[in-house]
């Protein structure tokens, strides 16, 4: 069975008997689908995001440094993406979390595997994702996101780009420190505030993605989309990204609104390219790094990620016809 | 007792700044409560998530906002 079928039954309930609207409109589908929806994705965020909390309490940034100032190369890259996964990331934080990388002796491509995983695979896209489209779909999103960081990370390492990096980011005094250990209370409370942190900030955006989603499930021809956003337009990819990169702060909005638009003919690649891009690119981050790295390093840092992004486009298109 | 508020002045930062405030008030301790807001003097405590606590030169809290409970038993120890 499955586990939203209660929802399935509420949802209905509150469609037919308490709004009473006539069964199989385009209205009845439309509410519906926001209904159940939101709910949906609500609950899933309140549950993965209090479980992702509670590890990340094992592991925070400090921590994190500790192994990858250890760590060689290549293994670096990996571990360096897929610990990003479980760290939340705001532009905010991308300063502090640079220099404490580069300053222990992080090597540059490692910190960068981290920079582009830690926004890019976070938990609340990867909700969104389950919740839209199912567990495929979002697995498609970590692994492939998981390559474009361990790869760029690779490419900007050999680049040798040290150069680039402001002078006093490489010579500030940041060392490796051994925090105190939480208590099990502790970490719960962490958890809890923090879910409730985020939930609080992006349930509007939910909710208004999801009501335009479900408006345009309800009310938008089918195929309307495909005549410019099909799998065989090539533009559409470049498009997508383009568009995703001043989109940061409503990740949350934007994917159940993509969700929707997939069914009215976007290709899922170009789909998958647009959510990347939103979250791995974002502007007010680059504006922030600026203060520790030239505009050159941060060019090639948007660039290498951007081909990384649109090959991941172009494959899906093709791969998922 | 020395002690700093790590923080680039986010929410959370004053919230712990807030709870450490009371908790000095309750106890009745001597105690300077000092802001550090420049990043590179955040970075050299080690500290990459904020905000943090730091008593007497060690890091007691990082990336998170510590209850009045938890900032009680730090600072009578």
């Amino acid at each position: 069975m499955n586990i939203f079928y209660p929802i399935q039954i509420f949802a209905d309930w509150l469609t037919y008997s308490v709004f009473n609207i006539i069964p199989k409109t385009l209205l009845a589908s439309a509410v519906n689908f926001f209904i159940f929806d939101t709910i949906k994705i609500l609950i899933l965020l309140f549950v993965i995001i209090f479980a992702v909390s509670l590890i990340r309490s094992y592991l925070p940034p400090e921590k994190i440094r500790n192994i990858l100032s250890h760590e060689k190369k290549y293994v670096g890259n990996i571990l360096a993406s897929l610990l990003g996964i479980i760290t939340p990331f705001c532009s905010c934080s991308a300063v502090p979390l640079f220099l404490g990388f580069v300053q222990a002796g992080v090597p540059l491509g490692t910190t960068f595997s981290f920079l582009v995983a830690s926004p890019m695979i976070n938990e609340v896209a990867l909700v969104l994702l389950f919740g839209m489209f199912g567990w495929k779909i979002a697995l498609i999103y970590i692994i492939s996101g998981l390559m474009i960081a361990i790869f760029s990370g690779m490419v900007i390492e050999k680049m040798d780009v040290r150069n680039l990096v402001e002078e006093f980011a490489l010579n500030g005094a940041g060392e490796n420190i051994e925090l105190p250990e939480m208590s099990w209370k502790q970490r719960t409370d962490y958890a809890k505030n923090y879910t409730l942190d985020i939930v609080k900030k992006v349930w509007l955006y939910v909710v208004i993605g999801v009501g335009l989603g479900a408006w345009i499930h309800g009310y938008v021809p089918t195929d309307f989309l495909a005549h410019y956003a099909s799998a065989d337009k090539w533009y559409a990819v470049p498009l997508a990204v383009l568009i995703g990169i001043p989109l940061y702060s409503n990740a949350a909005g934007v994917i159940p609104l993509v969700g929707a638009l997939t069914e009215k003919g976007v290709a899922m690649g170009t789909a998958l390219a647009f959510m990347m891009a939103v979250t791995a690119l974002s502007l007010p981050e680059f504006m922030i790094l600026k203060k520790v790295m030239k505009t050159r390093l941060i060019l090639i840092f948007a660039a290498v990620v951007g081909i990384g992004i649109l090959f991941t486009g172009y494959l899906f298109n093709w791969i998922l016809k | 007792m020395q002690i700093k508020i790590l923080g680039t002045g986010c929410p959370n930062c004053q919230r712990l700044e807030a709870n450490t405030k009371k908790v000095l008030e309750e106890l009745k301790l001597e105690g300077k409560i000092e802001k550090v807001t420049e990043i590179a003097d955040i970075m050299s405590y080690g500290v990459m998530s904020m905000p943090a606590l730091v008593v007497d030169g060690a890091v007691k809290i990082s990336g998170r906002v510590a209850d009045v409970k938890e900032i009680k038993e730090l600072l009578s120890k």
